[in-house]
């Protein structure tokens, strides 16, 4: 069954998955799909389907877009929640959403966000550069005639992508990354409007391909930190640890890996799954098991959904702890974001931020007085933070700050 | 830390340096491109030796030449010197004591560095690459001169007059070798001194500054002058366009625990204060005054302070009196004083607009520095004048000049302190949510400004407005905000640890931000910042970029200000608990009371600045993006 899992999203992605993953998950397929609301279906499909651009607002896309790539998810539940399309709630709302949506695609048959949400199901992409991609497109679709129509197309196309999910930090940094990179060029004093454009297409390109290549740069510059015999504690799912790690163990690095659940999308099953197949011991731990193990940890590596600008992080729920917990026992924790994820947020405390939310499913149905914190993410302040790396090389939190200001000011 | 950054202090790491840093005397030189740009005191002096101010700034002869005189313009303000007669020799001591005093500079420091202006790097140089390296030093005709001489006499005249502002820092830096060449040179200065005792000015009524007899007037002068202008250039001497480092970095402000200097210094005041008797040990190196005696002295000096534009003395006085106070109060104050003085100003004769102005506005604010220490901002401030004025084309006539210099400070007010202070309401405002509970302390412009607007926007929040002795500036915030219909609660700081439990937020405004990212402001700050910290309450210090500066401070005492120490001893009103009534010329009572303080930047959570939402760790940064070379606008 397990075989079957996320590939509603995925294809073929979860076709090869070892079985071994399946013993841990088909246990609760039942009371799984029994359980959660029907909100969660219709979400799920509405990220699955180009045509519903506008995800249920109650829901964090991001959140959403990552679950689906990298959670684990019950086959049953995708049958149901094909089920449910039929008659989901959003059905009624997606007229006017759409309309929402359209100003930005304003008559065109070209739409930002459909070409988003392209780019977006790609597993390796992340989101900042399926953002880079799509306006890269807006502007070979642009029939802009002169470079101020173009770059207002460009600012609202970025607009309408950044409200479409004010959640996504990185889509958000992306865009903003990308205004930046874009706008800011000699481009602009060509006299001839095409070959500008085709500088700035040019541009985004070359843009899309370095972010691209981060992840390759910062898993070269974290080796000097992994050393032999060592133990490292892993959170949720990270696309540039997992790249880390794999480096790691293809230098021939002997290290052990110790990967939290990740609940509630339960994350860190799949990452535990992708290290076993590079032959790494990983042992899995429930999320409540930090502190517990976190004596025999050596450093912690986590990803970033947004780096801000005190230098601290934005994460999936339970870093914070995470960090906490390796601070008190003096451990190093080590985050490795890509430099577009670098964004111009301050939180000053963990309710600072625009929540993201996403469904949770406790297993057992929640009495109706009972609320349930669904915030998807919280905030790590850089006091807690060892070190950051990213493309632009290993810096402490403070240099975060200092990037950004010569990045955008 | 930044190698981008050029570090300011090259010398001895041993050497604590106290108080505002001025820079040093030949930073002004330093720059043929702009001399006077740089906040040094000398620029002032130059215009106002003749010899000097005829140089100009091209060619590429030695740098000995370029070295600052000794005097400073401030002199000739304050006190009208006798005028001896003119003579031609005058000339020549003049060039001599240049010459001279640059031969010193060489055997004192064996090494120069240079700051590269366009990189930011500093550079180590010996002294004769150093010479040759001052991008198109002008003074030709008077370096030759002044080389010759020198060479003949083998000493400066003036060379004492240099020493008293140099030979006490320079003491505790260099080493006993360049001590004793130090010394020598000063013989030789004395002696050479006598030979020439006849100084005379050339052109009359200019030079009348420098005109006065050599020996006696002019050290305290120009000790006064370092004093005075040091202060208010702490700002000013951080970015030298080129030079000799070793020199630059350690220019302290004036030290008033050193009599003969203050003894000096006091003699050449404007301003005639009385000394505050009883001060605290650690605090003796800050000036400290009788209160209240200022302000008559000046009032009945008022017609013999000619040099001083009505303007700016109704600025100082406005200072005195207390009238005028709050950082960007004051700034503004003294800015729109000088653009009334640059109105009014023409230039003398003989003179060219760029040195005879830095040397005017020298004088005002030397004369400001005296009625209220600067502020960093102000430093900031004054820093950007003049380097606008070194900037300006040599094209330009009289008028358009002073049409340009006026709008460039009319520029620095709009969008330095009035946008800023917008653009910080703007980030500030997103961080207050409903139902918080905002404490502020003492009276801060952009605090009070935040949270109107906040209002205005229909957030629904409390404020806390914490207070202090002796000035109670709380009260009239609060009275502002309750007016405008807040609901506030009003504390003194002895309740900080209660109140702090329910509070959410803690906006302070600051005096400066030093790149160390150490909050310089209201003293009383950085305990309600401490406490704050304690109970995990964020703090907002809300801080227009101006008011950075590129020092580094860890305490709060090596530069501060000490107000009046009756403010502290009496409460008026309260005859009752007058305790210290008669006590407090004892000699075993020593009050302190304290202006600033300086809060740790681990207390602060974030900056608000006009480049937005910022760490403190990112203060350097800002610094050397926007404040290098005082480009503000």
């Amino acid at each position: 069954m397990w075989w079957r899992s996320a590939s509603f999203i995925l294809d073929q992605r979860h076709v090869e998955d070892p079985p071994n993953d399946v013993a841990s998950s088909s246990k609760e397929p039942d009371t799984l799909s029994t359980l959660s609301p029907p909100q969660t279906y219709s979400s799920f499909m509405a990220a699955a389907d180009p045509f519903n651009p506008i995800p249920n607002p109650k829901i964090s896309a991001y959140y959403q877009t990552r679950a689906a790539h990298t959670a684990v998810v019950t086959s049953d539940w995708l049958a149901q929640a094909q089920a449910a399309v039929g008659h989901h709630p959003d059905d009624s709302q997606a007229p006017q959403t759409q309309l929402l949506a359209s100003p930005s695609a304003s008559g065109k048959s070209f739409c930002v966000i459909n070409e988003f949400n392209n780019w977006r199901k790609q597993p390796d992409l992340a989101e900042a550069v399926a953002a880079i991609r799509a306006l890269a497109a807006v502007i070979r679709a642009s029939e802009a005639t002169t470079m101020m129509e173009l770059e207002i197309e460009l600012k609202k196309a970025s607009d309408s992508l950044k409200s479409w999910d004010t959640t996504s930090i990185s889509l958000t940094a992306g865009c903003d990354l990308f205004m930046r990179y874009v706008t800011r060029t000699s481009a602009l004093e060509y006299e001839d409007f095409n070959s500008a454009r085709s500088r700035l297409i040019e541009r985004a390109e070359k843009f899309g391909e370095i972010s691209c290549k981060a992840r390759r740069i910062i898993a070269m510059l974290s080796q000097d930190f992994i050393f032999d015999g060592c133990t490292i504690l892993v959170h949720g799912f990270s696309r540039v640890v997992l790249e880390v790690l794999k480096t790691a163990a293809q230098n021939k690095k002997l290290f052990r890996v110790f990967c939290t659940e990740g609940r509630p999308d339960r994350t860190g099953l799949r990452l535990s799954n992708e290290l076993a197949k590079l032959d790494v011991p990983v042992k899995l731990l429930i999320d409540s098991a930090v502190a517990y193990t976190m004596d025999e940890v050596d450093m912690v590596f986590v990803g970033a959904d947004g780096v801000v600008e005190s230098g601290g992080i934005i994460n999936m729920m339970g870093t914070y702890q995470i960090a906490l917990v390796a601070h008190s026992m003096n451990k190093p924790v080590y985050v490795a974001a890509e430099s577009y994820k670098f964004a111009r947020l301050y939180p000053l405390d963990q309710k600072d931020m625009a929540p993201a939310l996403r469904p949770i499913d406790f297993g057992v149905p929640i009495p109706s007085k009972v609320e349930v914190e669904r915030s998807a993410r919280d905030y790590t302040p850089p006091q807690y933070l060892t070190l950051l790396f990213t493309d632009l090389g290993v810096l402490t939190p403070s240099v975060v700050s200092d990037e950004l200001i010569q990045l955008y000011l | 830390m930044d190698p981008r950054r050029a570090s300011r202090t090259v010398s001895d790491p041993k050497i604590r340096q106290v108080g505002f840093f001025a820079p040093p005397p030949d930073r002004s030189l330093s720059g043929p491109p702009d001399p006077v740009s740089t906040s040094t005191p000398n620029p002032a002096n130059a215009p106002s030796s003749p010899p000097i101010s005829d140089l100009s700034p091209s060619g590429t002869s030695l740098s000995p030449v370029m070295i600052p005189p000794p005097r400073h313009s401030s002199d000739t303000t304050h006190r009208p010197a006798p005028f001896p007669p003119a003579s031609p020799l005058r000339r020549d001591t003049l060039s001599l004591t240049v010459g001279s005093y640059n031969n010193n500079i060489i055997s004192s420091s064996p090494t120069a560095s240079f700051y590269d202006e366009s990189k930011g790097i500093s550079v180590k140089v010996s002294p004769t690459s150093a010479a040759s390296s001052f991008p198109g030093g002008g003074f030709d005709l008077t370096a030759v001169k002044a080389k010759t001489i020198v060479e003949k006499v083998g000493g400066s005249v003036e060379m004492q007059n240099d020493l008293p502002a140099n030979s006490k820092p320079l003491k505790e830096r260099t080493s006993k070798a360049e001590r004793r060449a130090l010394q020598e040179a000063q013989r030789a200065a004395k002696a050479a001194a006598k030979g020439s005792k006849l100084p005379a000015t050339t052109s009359g009524a200019v030079a009348s500054a420098n005109a006065k007899p050599t020996k006696a007037t002019k050290p305290p002068s120009q000790k006064n002058d370092c004093a005075t202008v040091t202060s208010s250039e702490k700002k000013g001497g951080d970015r030298p366009p080129e030079k000799d480092r070793k020199k630059d970095a350690p220019h302290p402000r004036m030290q008033y625990d050193d009599k003969s200097r203050v003894e000096k210094a006091k003699r050449r005041a404007v301003v005639k204060q009385t000394e505050a008797r009883n001060r605290v040990e650690l605090f003796r190196h800050l000036p400290q005054y009788e209160h209240g005696t200022q302000l008559p002295d000046l009032e009945s000096k008022f017609f013999q302070l000619d040099p001083v534009h009505p303007v700016v003395y109704k600025v100082g006085l406005q200072y005195i009196s207390g009238d005028t106070s709050g950082g960007n109060a004051r700034c503004i104050a003294m800015l729109q004083a000088f653009q009334e003085a640059i109105k009014d100003y023409s230039t003398p004769d003989e003179k060219t607009l760029t040195r005879d102005l830095t040397a005017k506005i020298n004088s005002y604010v030397s004369f400001l520095n005296e009625c209220r220490p600067l502020s960093i901002s102000m430093g900031n401030a004054i820093r950007f004048l003049k380097n606008q004025i070194a900037k300006l084309p040599l094209t330009l006539s009289e008028s358009e000049a002073k049409t340009f210099l006026q709008s460039d400070i009319e520029q620095f007010i709009n969008e330095k302190i009035i946008l800023a202070d917008k653009v910080i309401v703007k980030h500030a405002v997103t961080k207050i949510r409903d139902g918080d509970v905002l404490l502020t302390y003492g009276s801060s412009s952009a605090v009070e400004m935040i949270l109107l607007h906040a209002h205005e926007l229909g957030k629904q929040f409390r404020v806390v407005i914490v207070d202090s002795r002796p000035k109670l500036e709380g009260q009239l915030l609060l009275r502002r905000l309750v007016g405008k219909g807040l609901s506030c609660t009003y504390a003194n700081i002895n309740a900080v640890s209660y109140i702090m439990h329910e509070v959410t937020r803690v906006f302070l405004g600051a005096s400066s931000v030093l790149s160390n990212g150490t909050v310089y402001s209201r003293v009383g700050t950085a305990c309600v910042a401490m406490v704050a910290h304690e109970f995990r309450v964020p703090v907002l210090v809300c801080c227009e970029a101006y008011k950075f500066h590129e020092r580094v401070q860890l305490d709060s005492i090596c530069s501060n200000e000490l107000g009046d120490p009756d403010a502290i001893s009496k409460v008026p009103g309260r005859e009752d608990i007058n305790y210290l009534d008669g006590c407090t010329n004892s000699e075993n009572l020593q009050l302190l009371n304290l202006i600033y303080d300086a809060t740790p930047s681990d207390y602060v959570s974030m900056i608000v600045t006009d480049y937005g939402m910022v760490p403190p760790t990112s203060v350097p940064v800002i610094v050397r993006e926007y404040c290098r070379d005082q480009v503000w606008v």
